[in-house]
């Protein structure tokens, strides 16, 4: 497989938290020393294990916020039900210990040599993994073009906004807000469908790769929407998380 | 019950099979639908893992953990295929 010609054992490590940044009401970005961390490439995950005092063990898998050659981080919404993200997104604190394997994963992976035009679609915490794969993109300073389409139930609940912005003179993108906007909104205003996905998406005649990542049923209406549209099933990538995810 | 893909248990994939798992394409038993083990359908923590194919629905793995050991029955794949080796 493609990068990863070197077997290598997976192991649990302890980690050190060494910054927390909130991103929104519900969401944070934790940042992490890992002692032996092999370089990851963008899309990964890493998983978490958390060990309660009774020897109770939860395991969650989070995407990489990261660009290959930052430090690891990890960004995390708070599930109301969850066992694992309540404590990271509330109760984990800089220079504590977190334990963590990784990274792994090697499908819903970019690297500069699989080229473009990039199509990332996005539905709430969704775009984790692809703002890695943004980051990679500016990093390497790749010439394919790309395009973001984010899904997000209100404008306070978009992640990464300033940041996500600050590429508007590189990448096309196309907010689209399902549950409120705010006063002179100008996006989107409603579910991702397949008319809004014509209007957005690359032609499929321009071989276009597509990249999908939020809750199961976003992913299941955009994946169908693209191929409809006449893209390459295998060129579009994706990937289902449990978040609430609202979009 | 969560519906997840087979990203969710690339963790566990590669501690079980010694490598990376989810781009590797597997063959359903019950209808030879071949896709990669990302893209199959993915029920967690019933307490194990539950893996089916996003074609028929049929059980292709089943994963669970017993006193740290993983219990892994694959009867549902027809085949596993490195995607470089095709």
């Amino acid at each position: 497989m493609e990068g990863t010609a070197v077997q290598r054992r997976l192991t649990w490590q302890v980690a050190n938290v060494t910054a927390a940044t909130t991103e929104t009401p519900a969401v944070r970005t934790i940042e992490l020393a890992v002692p032996e961390w092999p370089g990851h490439r963008a899309g990964q995950h890493l998983d978490v294990r958390l060990t309660a005092e009774d020897g109770y063990v939860a395991e969650r898998s989070y995407s990489i916020a990261s660009a290959p050659g930052e430090p690891v981080s990890i960004t995390v919404e708070r599930l109301e039900d969850g066992e694992v993200s309540p404590y990271l997104t509330e109760e984990l604190r800089v220079g504590d210990e977190l334990e963590l394997r990784g990274p792994v994963g090697g499908y819903f992976v970019w690297e500069e040599a699989d080229g473009g035009p990039l199509l990332l679609v996005a539905g709430g915490s969704g775009i984790v993994p692809l703002r890695a794969i943004i980051r990679q993109h500016q990093h390497s300073g790749s010439d394919a073009p790309v395009r973001l389409l984010y899904s997000a139930r209100t404008l306070p609940d978009v992640i990464y906004r300033a940041e996500l912005d600050s590429y508007a003179d590189d990448i096309a993108i196309s907010y689209t807000l399902t549950r409120a906007r705010p006063p002179g909104w100008t996006g989107y205003a409603r579910r991702v469908d397949a008319e809004l996905l014509a209007e957005v998406a690359w032609p499929a005649g321009q071989q276009p790769l597509a990249f999908v990542c939020g809750p199961t049923s976003f992913v299941e209406t955009v994946a169908g929407g693209l191929v409809g549209l006449g893209y390459r099933p295998e060129r579009v990538k994706t990937e289902r998380f449990g978040g609430t995810g609202g979009a | 019950m969560q519906k997840l893909d087979g990203n969710a248990i690339a963790g566990v994939l590669h501690e079980i099979f010694g490598e990376e798992m989810t781009a590797v394409m597997a063959t359903c038993e019950s209808c030879g639908f071949t896709a990669p083990v990302a893209n199959t359908v993915v029920y967690p923590r019933l307490p194990g893992e539950v893996v089916r194919c996003s074609n028929c629905a049929a059980l292709l793995m089943v994963i669970t953990r017993i006193r740290g050991v993983n219990c892994v029955d694959l009867r549902g794949i027809a085949a596993l295929k490195s995607p470089v080796d095709t």
